[in-house]
């Protein structure tokens, strides 16, 4: 590995156009009305959110909506203080887990409202069971961002 | 249960930076070595198993066709298992498969990455849906993070005692790696210096990371017919497991990990093992974040739920402990995906084989290789004997 050859630069665009489907579709629309969308399954009475087409488990078609709470509980997050490829926003960034109260908890989202300032300062704020509020963004575009963060609700443990 | 399944030889390349090759100059390097040290004539080989990571990675979809020749394809079956970090042990299912369906006597089986050519990162962002869930857990430490987080509140494990423990892992491992001669990092850390590393995602620090690697693992799969001709000492495949997750994160229990729990469970009733801890005599985990290696040993079943910290802090899990654990230094060492988790089980057969020179385990019979992949979605194991 003492001796390095030429390299060859190369970069290779390719844009996509998903279809979003129905389901993401108005899921997409609620949030545009600062609404949390679910969908919620006929036969194990799970709600899902954000929404899906079909429950993973009865592999029943979803088509029962209820607009679920903004509220919920963490289950679990990490704190990435340096920006890395993909990362929503700028460094530094909390992502979590969220359970939304009656839903089953794959919300991921961020949380702000807090002192990011390192880990230590997150961990004060934040641990498993800490109650959140979404927080919206003034202007939506249909997006999983116009959730601005969960904030969590108060400094109680 | 279909036919024994032999593995004649292996062949890794030395890992690190391979600006010195091109990439399939890179494979051929591995390729050549598993026949120089077997003996094995390429003209021999029945068929072709080969994988890497998502083709995002080498910017050349299709791998399989761009390193036909060296694969030595030419003219014969080729397949292509991939499912990101799991692919290496994919491949020796695979070519297991193969083997024991009476479909073919000699495959081989090859890995790579050239990690350094491209962007690790941004492919594995391209492994996730775009609509929810992107956003949020982009490339790999962040959900890894999360795991761990999610496991260490479960047991309700102090943070002094799963840093303690994790340190120990990345110093260990770190040192291991002097006596591989293909691992890509090594290095003598000290308590010091891993404790107080930068945070990559928090509980996650710098030593407790893979690198990104350069580098490729081929190896012979052989029935009994095959290497009975060959006359030399094999390892046996004793037993496989493959398990997977659904799809969405947040879905399943990644603390009690189901699909990791369940592959080790299915290799070890088929390879008849009762007590993993007792009756494996080393097993090459797959371990890129310290974190998590603690949890695929409660996975695993070598320890009960929470009990992975204080073991480890006892020496359980060392070189020269009850159950030593990747004394290649592993994943935490040299990282090049494709490869991986196929390096894991040319460790393993090295090890029963008792070819793995400096970091040889002494009279290793059973041993267990691993690999994890997908999103922390999915949980390959293989156990190998020295007898059939």
């Amino acid at each position: 590995m003492e001796k390095e050859f030429n390299t060859f630069k190369n970069v290779i665009r390719l844009p996509h156009k998903y279809a979003a489907g129905p389901t993401y579709t108005k899921f997409y629309n609620g949030l545009k009305e600062s609404k949390i969308l679910g969908t919620r399954c006929p036969s194990c009475a799970v709600t899902f959110v954000p929404a899906r087409s079909f429950c993973p488990k009865c592999m029943k078609n979803l088509d029962t909506w209820v607009e679920v709470a903004q509220e919920g509980e963490v289950q679990t997050w990490t704190y990435a203080g340096k920006d890395f490829f993909g990362i929503p926003g700028k460094a530094p960034v909390v992502i979590v887990l969220v359970k939304l109260d009656g839903t089953e908890g794959s919300f991921l989202h961020l949380i702000g409202g807090i002192n990011l300032e390192s880990a230590d300062t997150v961990k004060k704020a934040l641990r498993k069971g800490t109650r959140v509020k979404a927080v919206w963004n003034e202007e939506k575009k249909g997006h999983m961002l116009d959730i601005k963060y969960f904030a969590p609700l108060s400094k109680k443990r | 249960m279909g036919r024994p399944v032999a593995i004649l030889g292996s062949g890794q390349t030395v890992h690190g930076r391979r600006f010195d090759v091109s990439y399939p100059e890179l494979v051929k390097e591995a390729v050549d070595a598993v026949f120089e040290t077997t003996g094995i004539s390429p003209a021999d080989i029945d068929g072709v198993v080969f994988g890497t990571m998502p083709s995002m990675m080498e910017g050349v979809a299709l791998t399989h066709f761009y390193f036909a020749d060296v694969l030595r394809s030419v003219g014969k079956p080729i397949l292509k298992t991939e499912t990101c970090g799991s692919t290496g042990v994919s491949l020796a299912i695979t070519g297991y498969y193969w083997i024991a369906s009476g479909m073919a006597d000699l495959v081989l089986v090859v890995g790579s990455e050239k990690m350094h050519e491209g962007d690790a990162q941004a492919t594995m962002t391209t492994v996730l849906e775009p609509f929810y869930q992107r956003f949020f857990i982009s490339g790999a430490p962040g959900v890894f993070s999360m795991q761990s987080q999610g496991w260490t509140v479960r047991f309700g494990i102090p943070e002094d005692k799963i840093r303690a423990a994790a340190t120990k892992l990345s110093i260990d491992h770190h040192h291991d790696a002097f006596d591989n001669p293909y691992a890509h990092i090594k290095k003598r850390l000290t308590e010091d210096e891993v404790n107080n590393a930068r945070i990559i995602t928090y509980p996650v620090r710098l030593w407790d990371v893979c690198p990104t690697s350069d580098g490729a693992c081929a190896m012979l799969f052989a029935s009994e017919k095959a290497a009975k001709k060959l006359g030399k000492k094999v390892a046996w495949v004793k037993g496989v497991g493959y398990s997977g997750d659904e799809y969405w994160f947040g879905d399943s229990d990644k603390a009690e990990w189901q699909c990791a729990i369940s592959a080790s469970r299915q290799a070890y009733e088929m390879a008849g093992i009762k007590n993993p801890r007792k009756e494996l005599d080393v097993a090459e985990v797959y371990n890129p974040f310290t974190f998590q290696e603690l949890l695929f040993y409660e996975c695993f079943g070598f320890c009960g739920f929470g009990e992975a910290c204080d073991l480890t802090l006892k020496g359980v899990f060392g070189r020269d402990g009850e159950l030593p654990i990747s004394p290649s230094g592993g994943v935490l060492c040299t990282n090049p995906i494709g490869a991986t988790g196929l390096n894991r089980v040319a460790e393993a057969a090295l090890q029963v084989t008792g070819q793995a020179g400096a970091h040889q385990i002494p009279g290793a019979k059973t041993s267990l290789a691993h690999a994890m992949g997908g999103v922390v979605q999915f949980n390959g194991v293989m156990i190998l004997g020295s007898e059939k």
